[in-house]
């Protein structure tokens, strides 16, 4: 390999990795710009309806004025299954196009549905998105209120002897961060 | 006539001195000084007590021994019922809502909680563990 083949390469390298960069920056940043609570209610679906709900509870106003934001909540915090996610998001753009539940009553009308999604797939991964925040191994059944405390101690304790807990976080609470739909039924499994 | 007067004055001299006698003992809970500020409220919690409130008189709506204020009521959901319903009180070891809360205004026993009982907290009403403002002597029925 003569000199000026040799430049040539090392400018080639040069040039692919700063375009890496700058593009996975970019797509990087451009997602994560869909990431942010302000993006989730820029839609008057999401601002008018679950967000009011959400600023009602104790994920959104609290003791000490830590809080959760939409994507806390309803985004993977891991890659690739953050990626996924995102990908079915376009699934909402569509319906967001179409003015599926562009009025209060739609969405109320869809809403048991919709809840039922996100039950599902909270069920699916075992409550990963609440236990990115709540883990067992910080959790002092002491400090809770008694009927708290009852409930899960069984899970606390399978959790620490590194058996899979009988339940899932979403089992239980659920309707925590937004009210629960109309027509919802307690005692059936979801 | 006249001894109408008379008696109507001495009648309305003797209500006004008991009303002023009364009104010595009569203090505001905040003091009677007027440039006296406020005492600052005490925090008060929420009472758990595990087992229950016992009751302090029969066919008293039993007191709410836990915390409340994440439950909504409205007219599409009731989440007290997520654990006192007759479909759910055995799983959520929670007491189920009393027989009568069944029955329609005519009497009839219907499946599910009358819509008249819907709203709970109308009756049944969380507790503060709060020291009584006004001393009291109540003693609840044994």
């Amino acid at each position: 390999m003569n000199d000026r083949s040799k430049r040539g390469a090392i400018i080639l390298i040069g040039i692919g990795i700063i375009a890496g960069i700058v593009l996975w920056g970019g797509f990087n940043t451009a997602m994560e710009m869909t990431n942010t609570e302000e993006f989730c209610i820029s839609c008057h679906e999401m601002e008018e309806n679950v967000y009011q709900e959400l600023k009602e509870t104790v994920h959104f106003t609290n003791r000490t004025g830590v809080r959760a934001t939409c994507p806390d909540c309803h985004v993977p915090k891991e890659w690739v299954h953050k990626f996924v996610r995102k990908i079915q998001a376009s699934n909402e753009l569509y319906h967001k196009m179409m003015g599926t539940i562009d009025t209060p009553e739609k969405f109320e009308a869809k809403r048991l549905e919709l809840a039922q999604h996100v039950w599902a797939s909270m069920k699916k991964t075992d409550s990963r998105e609440c236990r990115n925040c709540h883990k067992f191994v910080s959790m002092d059944l002491e400090k809770q209120a008694p009927r708290s405390a009852d409930e899960h101690d069984p899970h606390y304790w399978d959790a620490m002897d590194g058996k899979a807990p009988q339940k899932t976080c979403i089992d239980c609470h659920k309707g925590i961060a937004h009210s629960l739909p109309a027509g919802y039924d307690p005692a059936k499994e979801y | 006539m006249n001894k109408f007067a008379t008696v109507t004055i001495t009648a309305m001299s003797v209500l006004l001195y008991s009303a002023s006698a009364l009104s010595d003992e009569v203090k505001s809970l905040r003091g009677d000084e007027l440039q006296a500020m406020a005492k600052k409220t005490e925090r008060v919690e929420i009472m758990n007590v595990k087992g229950g409130i016992a009751r302090s008189y029969k066919q008293q709506p039993p007191m709410v021994p836990h915390e409340v204020d994440k439950y909504e009521i409205n007219l599409k959901v009731n989440g007290c019922l997520t654990c006192h319903s007759e479909t759910t009180y055995e799983e959520k070891h929670a007491p189920k809502v009393g027989d009568s809360h069944y029955e329609s205004r005519d009497g009839k026993l219907l499946e599910t909680i009358s819509n008249r009982r819907w709203f709970c907290n109308q009756c049944h009403a969380p507790q503060l563990s709060a020291d009584p403002l006004v001393q009291n002597n109540f003693q609840g029925a044994k």
